[in-house]
């Protein structure tokens, strides 16, 4: 998935299942032609290597040439140049070339083809190289050694302990990781605070807190939630945050692992309960169920409802329709006291797909950059130029913070109180059958169609179904 | 030596021919042909079949109900949208020719019928990307929705209740096959009104003089002299009808290809795309589109087959 600074997102997730799978659709002829070509008869000169050390655990030679290429979209390229010129700072001595455009596969493919591609990628955009057909033709460097190397800021720490959790995983094609996934996308809750503190509310922790300020707003005139109803996905990743927290490790493996009377555990009934209820007791805007994700959150941004479900590309979605002093705010799903999960656990995701190719001249320098990018004063760079959350913990200043757009620092809060506390769902990755079933049963939940035992049972068949279906490939989430 | 001349004419029609039929067959039969081919396979779509199923695919498709609705709503919309279409276009061609009777010196359309014929064609110049945007304003769930500030201001409502259009499980199919007549009556009307016009007008003033009211010139003299243009307009909009694959996708609730809630807008078309696409099932969906010719071709020699009438020549 894309950043926020990107595209909007939920029609950037849209577009990712469709453009993955024509990608997909493409590459059975593509397949067998980019093997062909991938493999190549380049040769490209042998990767400089020098001796490692515990300062430079991948033996780069000091005045060997960097050769960078960026995509250029929402995130822009001055992020890039920061890193650059923090690794001119260790390495003096290197010439440092830098590339961007917004084609990557058309201006790298023949790079990879010809054996002498860049050193170090941002893989990106609607024409991104597909990682894993590059994967498969083994153009990508194994990063599990950057991962196990020691972190610039502090040698004790190994990179992999700097990451948030799920950062690793993100980037994994089977066992190892083979990109840096370096952006992160933030999912809550959102309100307005300047709105809140006119109103004197206050910002709900529990759910009874929750429902007894939906009290207080609807008797004041206004609805209190208001979702994306056209696209179910949205009311479904609160669905599934709450049963995540209510539920804990255990409650996830089993719905992910698809394992029977997974969705009959009492964590999930009360959660979809508890949605249930914001139907049922009146508290969602006249009309949302049928609302596009843009028509949901305008009418938010206008006051007519004070929560909407969505992740943080929300503030770069709606930029141009949120007045000025909205101070937008976003909140981890409410919390009730039976909860496995601590109230701050939010969930967060991994995107943004940084590479190291294997037939790189410079590939100890193209890891560096990586060790770089995952030091305080690269995660720092990231946040400043490309005005997005970057995956190294404990990274943002205050005074980064404090120049951050309301959304982005709420955001970048939210993932600083969740700590190790990250929920992350496979199931929606892996069984996208299942996931679109799931989506169709929360639309009948808020059309008020189905109960919650309904939507249990429901839920139940689908992952049933999957789990009987010998075609569809299975993954077990340890 | 001399060919014969048939054999030149032959040859001639052969030369004549290769290069369309050629490109038919590599554009056209053959991708059918391939269709057919992966339908009985486990093709994921994203890697070459790894498996001959046999007809397994379809077996599993009667057995799904959700291929069955999307069939049914297809059914429905063959049932509804033809007839429902031609005799709006019928109507409004006749209206806009033929049914004036302001004076009666002549065989004229109504007052301002220049002017309607540019209103009732409009939908037609439209993109379907402009459609959708403009009946996702008029169908709009909220307050603010065109069809539902109409209803408010008439009293039908209020702003607390909108109607919720397409996101009803009842009115969602309507409120899709209300946008394709709207969407097709202009064209088929343009089809009658040239196909009328070609009609002489001493046909009609000799019913005029017999004493023929509007609805008996339309029934007796127009309807059985456009039965071509009729004919044709059946075929194209049952085969319109068999798809209805961008209004629902883009219009109806749902992340990949729309089709709810709950399935109840679902048609082939859209229920195809899911499979083929987000569920990687696409040796399935290959065998939804076999099916889907079959229906389309059968109904099309079917319908040519039982409204074959003479022509009257003139």
């Amino acid at each position: 998935m894309h950043t926020p600074t990107h595209s909007p997102a939920p029609m950037t997730r849209r577009q990712l299942l469709i453009r993955s799978a024509t990608a997909a659709a493409i590459a059975v002829p593509g397949a067998g032609l980019l093997t062909a070509c991938a493999g190549g008869t380049g040769t490209g000169s042998p990767s400089a290597q020098g001796t490692q050390t515990a300062d430079n655990p991948f033996g780069v030679v000091a005045s060997a040439p960097l050769d960078v290429y960026v995509f250029k979209g929402g995130l822009g390229e001055g992020f890039a140049k920061a890193f650059e010129d923090l690794y001119g700072q260790r390495f003096p001595g290197a010439k440092i070339s830098h590339s961007s455009g917004t084609d990557v596969t058309g201006d790298l493919q023949p790079r990879f083809n010809a054996g002498s591609p860049p050193d170090f990628v941002f893989d990106d955009g609607d024409k991104k190289m597909k990682l894993d057909v590059l994967h498969a033709n083994g153009q990508l460097a194994n990063l599990d050694v950057l991962l196990d190397a020691p972190s610039l800021d502090d040698p004790s720490k190994k990179v992999r302990d700097v990451l948030v959790p799920g950062t690793v995983e993100a980037g994994q094609i089977g066992t190892s990781m083979f990109s840096l996934n370096y952006a992160l996308t933030v999912y809550g809750i959102w309100y307005s605070k300047s709105l809140f503190a006119k109103k004197g509310w206050k910002v709900p922790k529990t759910w009874d807190e929750f429902t007894a300020l939906c009290e207080t707003i609807k008797a004041a005139g206004m609805s209190p939630w208001a979702h994306q109803g056209k696209y179910p996905f949205y009311m479904l990743v609160v669905l599934m945050d709450m049963i995540a927290k209510a539920g804990g490790e255990a409650v996830m493996k089993k719905i992910d692992n698809l394992q029977p009377g997974a969705w009959q555990e009492d964590a999930v009934l009360r959660s979809v309960e508890r949605i249930h209820s914001l139907v049922a007791g009146g508290y969602t805007l006249a009309g949302t169920e049928g609302l596009t994700h843009t028509e949901a959150q305008t009418a938010w941004a206008q006051g007519k409802a004070a929560f909407i479900p969505c992740g943080s590309w929300l503030e770069q979605e709606m930029s141009g329709s949120i007045p000025a002093d909205f101070d937008m705010a976003v909140m981890p799903v409410p919390h009730v006291p039976s909860d496995r999960m601590p109230a701050t656990a939010v969930r967060a995701v991994a995107a943004e797909a940084f590479i190291v190719p294997t037939r790189a001249a410079n590939q100890a320098g193209g890891l560096e950059l990586l060790r770089i990018m995952c030091s305080k004063a690269g995660a720092a760079a990231f946040a400043k130029e490309a005005k997005s959350l970057p995956v190294v913990r404990g990274a943002l200043t205050p005074e980064i913070t404090a120049a951050m757009s309301p959304g982005t620092k709420s955001s970048s809060d939210l993932i600083a109180a969740a700590a190790d506390d990250v929920i992350t769902w496979k199931h929606p990755t892996w069984y996208s059958q299942l996931e679109t079933d799931l989506e169709t049963a929360m639309g009948e939940l808020m059309g008020n169609r189905i109960g919650p035992a309904e939507f249990v049972k429901r839920a139940q068949s689908a992952a049933d179904r999957t789990a009987a279906t010998s075609s569809i490939q299975k993954y077990t989430r340890a | 030596m001399k060919l014969s001349k048939n054999t030149r004419k032959n040859l001639f029609v052969t030369a004549c021919l290769t290069g369309p039929v050629g490109l038919y067959a590599v554009f056209v039969l053959w991708p059918y042909l391939e269709t057919f081919g992966y339908s009985l396979t486990n093709w994921s779509g994203v890697a070459p079949p790894s498996r001959f199923v046999g007809l397994d695919n379809y077996t599993a498709l009667f057995d799904d109900p959700v291929f069955r609705t999307a069939l049914w709503h297809n059914l429905l919309l063959l049932i509804l949208l033809p007839p429902a279409t031609i005799v709006l276009a019928l109507f409004l061609a006749f209206m806009l020719n033929v049914g004036g009777r302001g004076n009666t010196a002549g065989i004229r359309g109504v007052r301002g019928s220049a002017f309607y014929r540019i209103v009732f064609f409009v939908p037609q110049v439209l993109s379907v990307a402009i459609l959708i945007v403009m009946f996702q304003a008029t169908y709009r769930s909220d307050a603010a929705g065109l069809l539902n500030g109409i209803a408010i201001a008439v009293g039908i409502t209020d702003p607390a209740h909108p109607l919720p259009w397409l996101a009803s499980p009842d009115a969602v199919l309507w409120c899709i096959i209300a946008i394709l007549i709207w969407q097709w009556v202009g064209f088929y009307m343009v089809l009658f009104s040239a196909a009328m016009q070609s009609i002489p007008k001493e046909i009609f003033e000799a019913a005029l003089l017999d004493g023929a009211k509007r609805g008996q010139t339309f029934l007796r003299v127009t309807i059985p002299l456009l039965w071509g243009s009729v004919q044709t307009a059946w075929v194209y909009l049952s085969i319109a009808a068999m798809d209805g694959f961008a209004l629902v996708a883009s219009l109806t609730q749902g992340s990949s290809y729309g089709g709810g809630p709950d399935h109840h807008s679902e048609v082939l078309a859209t229920y195809l795309m899911r499979n083929f696409l987000t569920f990687g099932k696409a040796g399935y969906a290959c065998a939804m589109g076999v099916v889907i010719f079959a229906i389309t071709l059968a109904l099309a020699t079917l319908m040519l087959r039982f409204t074959r009438r003479d022509n009257v020549e003139y």
